[in-house]
C-alpha cells in the first residue's frame, strides 16, 4: 500500500475506466471526467463502451457499460491500453473489467453492491473482495457508495431511490479528488441540464459530487493523488469534440462554403444516429432534415434533393450501406454530388452494433453492380471527421460524384480536444452549374476534372432528363456498345483523377527504412503511438495513414518501394492489404483483429517488432 | 443561377414533347396517358421549368424521357423517395411521379405508403395494367386471383391489392381513378390532382396490349361500359347504367345496386361527397369492384387543409431562422471552450 501523502505526484498521463450497470450512468460520468480534463488543459482520448441492449438485466455481465479515457500533459492519441484506475460499481462490472487492470492499479469498488444476489449474477461463487490475494494485488479503495450518497443527500427532498441514483456522481467526485480535477465544468453541466426543470436533481447531484470529492480528504486510504499538467499545444480556442459532432459541423460548414442548402436524410441506426439528431437541431443554419422510412428512402431523398441543387447527405452504418447499394449506383451513373457516411460497426449483418470495426472498406469500394468506382474518404480521429466531411464535400461537388465517408464507432463516439478552426480560413468549394446562356449538354465534361455541369430544376431552358439507363453525351438513352464502354471509362477516369488534387502523402518518420506501417481510419492513434515508441527505441520504422482510400494517393506505390517490409494493421481480416496487394503487387503483411475493440499500442509495438527483427 | 420564370409565354402541348422516339408497344395505353399529361401541363399556369417528372422502373416509368421537362428516371419502386427529396429541396416545383402497379405497389409499396401519409404536395399517377410488362408478362400485385402467366402457370394464388384502398388506408388526401381510354376524363382528373394541395393519388386503368389485353374491358368497351362504369361527380347521386336508371344505395355499411323507379328515387341514393373527412365513404366506393358492382371513376376523396410535409418542414426551418440566423463560428466554438494562450 502506498503511503498517504498530502501532495500530488506529478504524472505525464493517466488512464481511468468507469464501469457499471448500463443504468448506472457510466457514460455520463465518463463524459464529465473528459470535460473536466479538457478544462484542465490536458490532451484526451476517450473510449465509450456500452452494450447493444439499452437496459440488459441489472447486475448481469451483459449489462456492463464502460467508459475509458486517457488524459495527459503530452500528446494523447489513444484512450490507453490498460487503466491505471478502475471504478467498478458492481460485481459484474468488476468481473468484466478486472483482467485489464494491472497489478498495483487503483481499484475503486462500490461495496454496497457486493451482496449475494449481485455476486451470483456476475457468476462469482465467492466475494473476490474477501480474498486476501486479490486485496493485495491492487490498490483497493472500498466505498460504501449507496450509503455515503444517501447520507450526503439526507436533506434532499428527493425520494430514496432517486438519491441512490446520484451515486455515480459521488464516485466521480472521489475520482476528481484523486486526479485533482476541477469541479466547475460538472457543476455547470448540472446547472445547464437540470436547474430549470428539476432543480432538486441538480442540487442533489452537486451535493453528491462535492461529498465524493470531500471524502478524499477525510479518508485514510486514498491519500495518493496525481497531478497531470496542461498539455503543450498550439495556442487557440479549444473544445472537446466527438467524431459524430465533428462530422455534423464539417457538413454544415461545407454547405456554407459550397453555397448550397444542406439536406440531410437518414434512418436511425447505431452508431450513426447522432448525426441525424445533431443536424436536426441546426435548423437555424438552414439545415433541412428528413427522417426517412428506411435506409433506401434516406438515400433516395438525398439524391432527389441533390438533383434539385442541395448539398445532400445521408449517414448510416454497414447494414444500411447494404440497403443503399442500388441507389449509390444511380447517383454514380447520373453523376450527382452526394455524401454517404458509413459509421462502421462490427459485422456482418447486425453483428456487433455497439462495437467498433473497420470492415466495410471492400464494401465501400465494390458493393455496386457494374464498374462503379467511387471516392472514399476515411477519418482517423474524432476531430478529423470535421476535415474529412469537408474534403468529401469538396470532392463530391468538384467532381460531380457520390462520395463515401468512412468513420467508425470508435472515432464517432470517442472525443478529444479540438483546436476550433476559423471558418474564414477554410477554402470555398466551387460549384459548376450550367448556364442558361449556353446550350446544355448533360454529360459534356470539364477537361481537367471530367466533371459534368449541373442544371437545377427551375432554371429556364435547361430542362433535361437523367436516369439509371446509360446515356450518350447529350443525355439521350443509349444502348450503343461503344458509348457504354466510353462512358464507363470516363466515369472511372474521373474518379481516378481525383488523386491529382491531393497533396503528397505525409510520412511519419523517415521516408525510407526497414518497415512501413500503413493504416487508415480510427487505428491512427494506436499505430502512430506504436511507431513513435519504436522510433524512440531507434528502429527504422515509419507510418503512412491514409485519408483517401479511393483513389489511393499517386505517390503511395513509390513510398512503399522505399521500405523493406510493409505491414498493414486493420480491424478487419485484411481488406486494405487486399487492395494494396492487388494494386501494387507488393507482398504486404496483414495484421487483422476483429474483437470489436481498438488496437492496443503495446500489441502493435510487439507486432511491428516481429517484422523488424 | 437563374431561376426566372417564363410566365409571359403561353405554353402548348408541343412544349412538352421531346424529340426522343417513344418506345412503348404500338397500341399501349401509355401513349394516351402521355398525350393527356402533355395536354394538361400547359393549362396549369405553371412555368415549364418548374415541372419535374420522376419515375421508378417499368414500362410506365419511361415516362420522363418523353416529357420535355426536368425529369428523373430512378430505380425500381423508389420514385417516391426521390420525388420527396426534390420537393423538400424546392417546394416551388410541380413534381409529378409516374409509377406502375408493380413499381408502386410491390417493390415500392413501403415508400408509396409514406409519401401518401406525409402528404407531400406531389401528384402521383399509378398506371395499373395488372401485369409486369417490361419483364414480359408475370402476374403483378394487382392481378386477379387465378391469373395464369409465365410465372404462375396454374394461376396466381395471392389476393390482389386494391390501389385505391391502399391509398385510402395510407390516409391520402386526394384519391382518384381514371381511364386511359377517356382523354377528357384524364385531363380533368389530372388538373384536379395538380390543383390539390397534398399528395394526389391517381390510379389510371391502363391497357397492356401485349401481356394483359382487355383487362379493363368491362369499363372501357362500348359494349359493357354503359352498365359497368360509375362516373363520380361531386354533389350528385351515384347513378349509372346505359339508361342512367340504376343507382347505389347504402344498406347499413354495404353498398347496394338499386333500380330507379318502383319506389326508389334519386333521393334514396348515395350522394358523392369526396370532401367527407371520414374515409369510410371513399373506401366503400373503392371496394366496389367488377363484376359485383360498377367501377367508379373520378375523384373518390379530396380532403383539403392538411398541412403538407414540404410546407411543414420548410416552415420549421424558416421559423428557426426568423429568430436570427445562426452564428456558425459560435456553433463550432460551443459553450464549453477554453483558450490556450500563446
Amino acid at each position: 500500500m502506498t503511503q498517504p501523502t498530502d501532495s500530488f505526484e506529478e504524472i505525464e498521463s493517466a488512464v481511468v475506466r468507469f464501469a457499471g450497470d448500463s443504468g448506472d450512468g457510466m457514460q455520463t460520468v465518463g463524459e464529465r471526467f473528459t470535460d473536466s480534463s479538457a478544462f484542465a488543459g490536458n490532451d484526451i482520448a476517450t473510449l465509450p463502451d456500452f452494450p447493444a441492449e439499452i437496459r440488459a438485466p441489472a447486475g448481469t455481465l451483459a449489462g456492463v457499460s464502460g467508459f475509458q479515457l486517457q488524459f495527459g500533459s503530452r500528446e494523447i492519441l489513444t484512450p490507453g491500453d490498460a487503466p491505471d484506475a478502475l471504478v467498478a460499481m458492481n460485481p459484474a462490472a468488476l468481473k468484466a473489467n478486472i483482467d485489464d487492470l494491472p497489478e498495483g492499479g487503483m481499484l475503486v469498488v462500490n461495496i454496497d453492491s457486493f451482496n449475494k444476489m449481485n455476486l451470483a449474477k456476475a457468476d462469482y461463487e465467492n466475494n473476490p473482495l474477501e480474498d486476501e490475494d486479490f486485496r493485495n494485488k491492487y490498490h483497493l479503495v472500498e466505498l460504501d457508495l449507496t450509503n455515503l450518497t444517501k447520507e450526503a443527500l439526507s436533506e434532499s427532498p428527493l425520494k430514496p431511490a432517486e438519491k441512490v441514483r446520484c451515486k455515480n456522481f459521488f464516485a466521480l467526485g472521489f475520482m476528481y479528488y484523486v486526479y485533482g480535477r476541477p469541479l466547475e465544468p460538472t457543476l455547470k453541466f448540472f446547472e445547464d441540464k437540470w436547474a430549470k426543470r428539476l432543480p432538486d436533481v441538480a442540487e442533489a447531484n452537486s451535493l453528491a459530487l462535492k461529498a465524493g470529492n470531500n471524502l478524499g480528504d477525510t479518508m485514510e486510504t486514498a491519500r495518493n493523488r496525481y497531478q497531470v499538467s496542461k498539455a503543450a499545444v498550439h495556442p487557440g480556442v479549444y473544445r472537446k469534440i466527438s467524431g459524430n459532432e465533428a462530422a455534423v459541423y464539417g457538413l454544415v460548414v461545407a454547405a456554407e462554403k459550397a453555397n448550397r442548402e444542406l439536406l440531410y436524410s437518414g434512418y436511425p441506426i447505431t452508431p450513426a444516429s447522432p448525426i441525424l439528431e445533431g443536424l436536426s437541431h441546426l435548423k437555424k443554419f438552414g439545415v433541412k432534415c428528413v427522417q426517412a422510412e428506411d435506409e433506401i428512402a434516406a438515400i433516395g431523398v438525398a439524391i432527389g434533393a441533390s438533383f434539385a441543387g442541395d448539398l445532400s447527405v445521408c449517414a448510416t452504418s454497414g447494414p444500411g450501406m447494404c440497403l443503399k447499394s442500388e441507389f449509390i449506383g444511380l447517383a454514380s451513373i447520373t453523376e450527382l454530388p452526394l455524401i454517404i457516411c458509413n459509421i462502421q460497426r462490427g459485422g456482418p449483418s447486425t453483428g456487433l452494433p455497439t462495437k467498433t470495426e473497420q470492415s466495410d472498406l471492400l464494401q465501400a469500394l465494390f458493393s455496386r453492380h457494374g464498374d462503379c468506382p467511387l471516392p472514399i474518404v476515411a477519418a482517423h480521429s474524432p476531430s478529423d471527421c470535421f476535415d474529412c466531411a469537408i474534403e468529401a464535400v469538396r470532392i463530391a461537388i468538384t467532381y460531380m460524384t457520390p462520395v463515401i465517408f468512412l468513420s467508425d464507432l470508435y472515432v464517432a463516439n470517442g472525443a478529444e480536444p479540438w483546436l476550433v478552426p476559423n471558418i474564414g480560413d477554410l477554402p470555398e468549394i466551387e460549384n459548376s452549374f450550367a448556364s442558361t446562356e449556353e446550350e446544355y449538354v448533360i454529360y459534356r465534361r470539364d477537361s481537367e476534372t471530367l466533371a459534368r455541369k449541373q442544371a437545377i430544376p427551375g432554371q429556364v431552358g435547361l430542362e433535361h432528363r437523367i436516369g439509371g439507363l446509360e446515356k450518350s453525351e447529350d443525355g439521350s438513352v443509349s444502348y450503343d456498345p461503344d458509348n457504354h464502354e466510353q462512358m464507363t471509362h470516363l466515369r472511372e477516369q474521373k474518379v481516378a483523377g481525383i488523386a491529382k488534387s491531393y497533396g503528397p502523402c505525409e510520412v511519419l518518420g523517415d521516408s525510407q527504412g526497414d518497415l512501413l506501417v500503413i493504416g487508415w481510419g480510427g487505428t491512427y492513434g494506436a499505430i502512430s503511438s506504436a511507431v513513435r515508441l519504436l522510433r524512440d527505441e531507434g528502429y527504422a520504422v515509419s507510418n503512412v495513414h491514409l485519408r483517401h482510400l479511393n483513389p489511393l494517393p499517386d505517390d503511395l506505390g513509390e513510398i512503399m518501394g522505399r521500405f523493406k517490409k510493409v505491414v498493414v494493421p486493420e480491424l478487419n481480416l485484411g481488406q486494405l492489404s487486399f487492395v494494396l496487394r492487388s494494386k501494387y503487387l507488393v507482398d504486404v503483411i496483414s495484421y487483422g483483429r476483429v474483437q470489436g475493440k481498438p488496437f492496443k499500442v503495446s500489441e502493435l509495438r510487439q507486432k511491428f517488432l516481429e517484422h523488424l527483427a | 443561377m437563374s431561376t426566372t420564370t417564363t410566365e409571359e409565354n403561353v405554353l402548348t402541348k408541343k412544349d412538352f414533347v421531346t424529340p426522343n422516339d417513344v418506345r412503348w408497344c404500338p397500341g399501349c395505353g401509355d401513349y394516351t396517358i402521355l398525350n393527356a399529361v402533355q395536354r394538361t401541363l400547359p393549362e396549369l399556369g405553371i412555368p415549364k421549368e418548374n415541372f419535374v417528372v420522376v419515375s421508378g422502373i417499368g414500362c410506365s416509368s419511361r415516362f420522363p424521357y418523353y416529357m420535355n421537362t426536368y425529369g428523373f428516371h430512378t430505380i425500381h419502386g423508389r420514385a417516391p423517395t426521390v420525388a420527396t427529396g426534390i420537393k423538400v429541396a424546392n417546394p416551388d416545383l410541380s413534381v409529378w411521379m409516374v409509377t406502375g402497379d408493380g413499381d408502386g405497389l410491390s417493390i415500392g409499396g413501403n415508400h408509396l405508403l409514406h409519401l401518401l401519409r406525409r402528404n407531400l404536395d406531389i401528384t402521383v399517377l399509378l398506371f395499373n395494367n395488372r401485369i409486369y410488362g417490361l419483364t414480359k408478362g408475370q402476374y403483378s400485385p394487382t392481378s386477379e386471383v387465378g391469373k395464369k402467366t409465365k410465372s404462375t402457370p396454374l394461376g396466381s394464388v395471392d389476393h390482389p391489392v386494391n390501389p385505391l384502398v391502399f391509398a385510402l388506408g395510407s390516409e391520402a388526401t386526394f384519391v382518384a381513378r381514371t381511364l386511359d381510354t377517356d382523354m377528357k376524363h384524364m385531363v380533368e382528373t389530372f388538373k384536379a390532382a395538380e390543383a390539390h394541395k397534398g399528395t394526389s393519388f391517381v390510379e389510371v386503368f391502363q391497357n397492356c396490349v401485349i401481356f394483359n389485353d382487355k383487362t379493363f374491358e368491362s369499363v372501357t368497351s362500348r359494349e359493357f361500359k354503359g352498365d359497368q362504369l360509375l362516373v363520380l361527380k361531386e354533389g350528385e347521386p351515384l347513378i349509372f347504367g346505359k339508361e342512367m336508371d340504376k343507382g347505389i344505395k347504402l344498406n347499413g355499411l354495404d353498398p347496394e345496386i338499386v333500380s330507379l323507379g318502383d319506389g326508389v328515387s334519386e333521393a334514396d341514393l348515395l350522394v358523392h361527397q369526396p370532401a367527407n373527412p371520414n374515409s369510410a365513404y371513399a373506401t366503400i366506393l373503392a371496394q366496389m369492384t367488377h363484376p359485383a358492382f360498377p367501377t367508379p371513376i373520378g375523384v373518390l376523396r379530396q380532403l383539403e387543409g392538411r398541412e403538407t410535409y414540404d410546407e411543414a418542414l420548410c416552415k420549421q426551418v424558416e421559423d428557426a431562422q426568423s429568430q436570427g440566423e445562426g452564428n456558425l463560428q459560435g456553433l463550432l466554438t460551443g459553450k464549453n471552450s477554453w483558450v490556450v494562450e500563446g
